[in-house]
């Protein structure tokens, strides 16, 4: 086992997972193409920038949430960002109505959760960062406990909900890839680009923020204000990935695992990369089987959590054994 | 030159850190001593700005460490923790350039990497050095870390219960390694120690703290008495001198 590790280099693992995100890409645009290339362009064009987008969302927030968390089980649905959602997406439709949440504009809809997720995320940090080396345990537990009052906050609304109103909330509370709202491709790259130019900017550090709070410091590295830019950032990136498709939690878990198991190394130089091509591999290539295979008769969230479940336990095994 | 001014630092109405003052100066083997909870520990987490101080101030050559700039602090002073967990997965040589962050932010130049290849072969880590750190013993791992704060290069080196968890054979191999970064790199060097002997055999000063606050410092010789561990530490004693060491026997 170990000699495997050693002989496989990070390089190598980038550049497979990401020929493999690349051939799902093509095999996405091509399989199955029949009739006029610009409609098909189009219409699976738009399709495939969405899945991009919330391929990369999911993997970078992911990865980030675990390296400045210590933890490698955590997501950043951890401290209520899906259940924030849930929330905002209720309380629209509680207050305006089927109709009324239908009529506003996505454009504004995207700006507002955003600016609101970034706003929990922040009040959460400033609260609880009064320094020490409990806090970010401390703001996990208040994340989870704040969670857990929007989990029931929605479902205290969803119950007093016109039955006609909560069908369409659970439609557009459901996870679903075939549904890419197009209006709302523009304005989430343009956040998904700004907060990869901010990450480019940081990249140096995540090595460092990975060896625990005492040592980044330890090597000069301003832990309180680089991690409360990176909750901003992650926030930012989760609205992307919610409002584009809706929650998907175990998606992130089961990338991020993926790619510290397979990057035999833990430079983020490599584990991001390799995170988001895993990420686009699984969506585009699950979306693919989906559409093709099963010709739309299941959910893409059930191949992935199939496929990745399985990918999941190969590796746990191989894993024990060494 | 560390000057603490007056540092204090209660944890709900409990001062751990009590009013202490002192000043460490350049060059030597400092070692602070003193039972658990004498505030030993919390008081190298101030002066190394991982832990902020009540009142007071910790001045590193003139820095004031809790408004100095962290890059420029850490290119002035490290420190090695007693609890080194880490959830990456790294291999010794990965570790060990991490005390380059503070100089090259993640690029690592030709003059970087010799520093690493030093600091490696110094503490005898070259036949490990591609080996993950879950992959060592208790003993390699705490040189690979001795080995990070190394290639950081710091003039002020501190250390937080570095023998802990070390054979006799490793522990004493660490103290002569720690005295050697003072008599031949000239570096500053702060021991948080719990073995008085350690403490007496490689000392230049010992510092005892009790309950918050500074109880003595002074040499070895002044230190290492009857009279003042028994204040110290609250158990009856014998020191024994052998050659130009001060040995304490504690056992009845």
């Amino acid at each position: 086992m170990q000699a495997d590790a050693k002989r496989i280099s990070p390089s190598t693992v980038l550049i497979a997972s990401a020929a493999l995100a690349l051939l799902s890409m093509i095999a996405f645009m091509t399989i199955g193409a029949k009739g006029s290339w610009s409609f098909i362009l189009s219409f699976r064009g738009t399709k495939l920038i969405g899945m991009v987008l919330v391929a990369y969302a999911i993997a970078v927030s992911t990865v980030l949430f675990q390296t400045i968390s210590g933890n490698r089980v955590l997501t950043p649905s951890i401290i209520g960002f899906d259940a924030m959602y849930t929330l905002l997406q209720t309380v629209m439709v509680f207050f305006l109505g089927a109709a009324g949440a239908a009529s506003v504009n996505p454009q504004a809809q995207f700006t507002l959760e955003t600016a609101v997720m970034v706003g929990l995320s922040l009040l959460l940090f400033r609260a609880l960062f009064s320094g020490g080396s409990r806090s970010l345990h401390l703001l996990m537990l208040v994340g989870v406990i704040l969670g857990g009052l929007f989990r029931s906050l929605s479902s205290f609304l969803q119950r007093v909900l016109d039955p006609n109103d909560f069908i369409v909330l659970q439609d557009r509370l459901f996870a679903s890839f075939n549904s890419i709202d197009a209006n709302l491709l523009g304005i989430a790259a343009a956040a998904t680009l700004a907060v990869t130019f901010v990450l480019w900017r940081l990249s140096p550090t995540f090595d460092v923020l990975s060896l625990g709070r005492e040592a980044a410091i330890g090597l000069g590295v301003d832990h309180q204000r680089i991690v409360t830019l990176l909750l901003v950032l992650i926030a930012v990136l989760v609205s992307v990935s919610t409002a584009l498709v809706g929650p998907v939690t175990f998606f992130g878990l089961l990338v991020a695992s993926l790619a510290w198991q397979l990057t035999p190394t833990a430079s983020h130089r490599f584990v991001l990369p390799v995170a988001v091509s895993i990420a686009i591999a699984t969506l585009v290539g699950g979306q693919v089987v989906l559409e093709r295979l099963f010709a739309f008769n299941t959910a893409l969230s059930i191949v992935i959590e199939f496929f990745g479940g399985l990918v999941f336990i190969f590796l746990l095994i191989r894993g024990s054994a060494r | 030159m560390i000057e603490i001014q007056e540092v204090t630092k209660s944890y709900g109405g409990t001062a751990v850190v009590d009013r202490v003052s002192l000043t460490l100066p350049s060059g030597g083997l400092t070692s602070i001593i003193g039972p658990n909870g004498a505030g030993k520990s919390t008081l190298l987490s101030i002066v190394s700005r991982l832990m902020p101080m009540d009142t007071g101030k910790v001045l590193v050559d003139g820095l004031d460490v809790s408004r100095a700039a962290g890059d420029v602090l850490a290119r002035r002073l490290s420190i090695m923790r007693q609890d080194n967990h880490i959830t990456a997965r790294l291999s010794v040589r990965d570790l060990v350039a991490f005390g380059r962050y503070p100089y090259s932010k993640g690029r690592l130049t030709a003059a970087d990497a010799e520093h690493i290849d030093r600091s490696i072969a110094y503490l005898g880590l070259e036949p490990y050095q591609n080996r993950f750190l879950d992959e060592l013993s208790g003993g390699q791992r705490q040189r690979a870390f001795i080995a990070m704060v190394l290639c950081q290069d710091t003039d002020y080196m501190l250390f937080d219960e570095p023998l802990n968890n070390l054979d006799i054979k490793h522990a004493v191999e660490t103290m002569k390694l720690l005295r050697r970064l003072a008599d031949d790199f000239a570096k500053t060097v702060v021991v948080v120690l719990h073995d008085i002997n350690f403490a007496s055999a490689y000392s230049d000063r010992i510092v005892a703290m009790q309950g918050g606050r500074l109880a003595f410092e002074g040499p070895p010789q002044d230190m290492i008495v009857p009279s003042r561990l028994q204040a110290i530490f609250d158990v009856d004693c014998r020191v024994h001198a052998v050659g130009d060491t001060r040995l304490v026997n504690y056992f009845d």
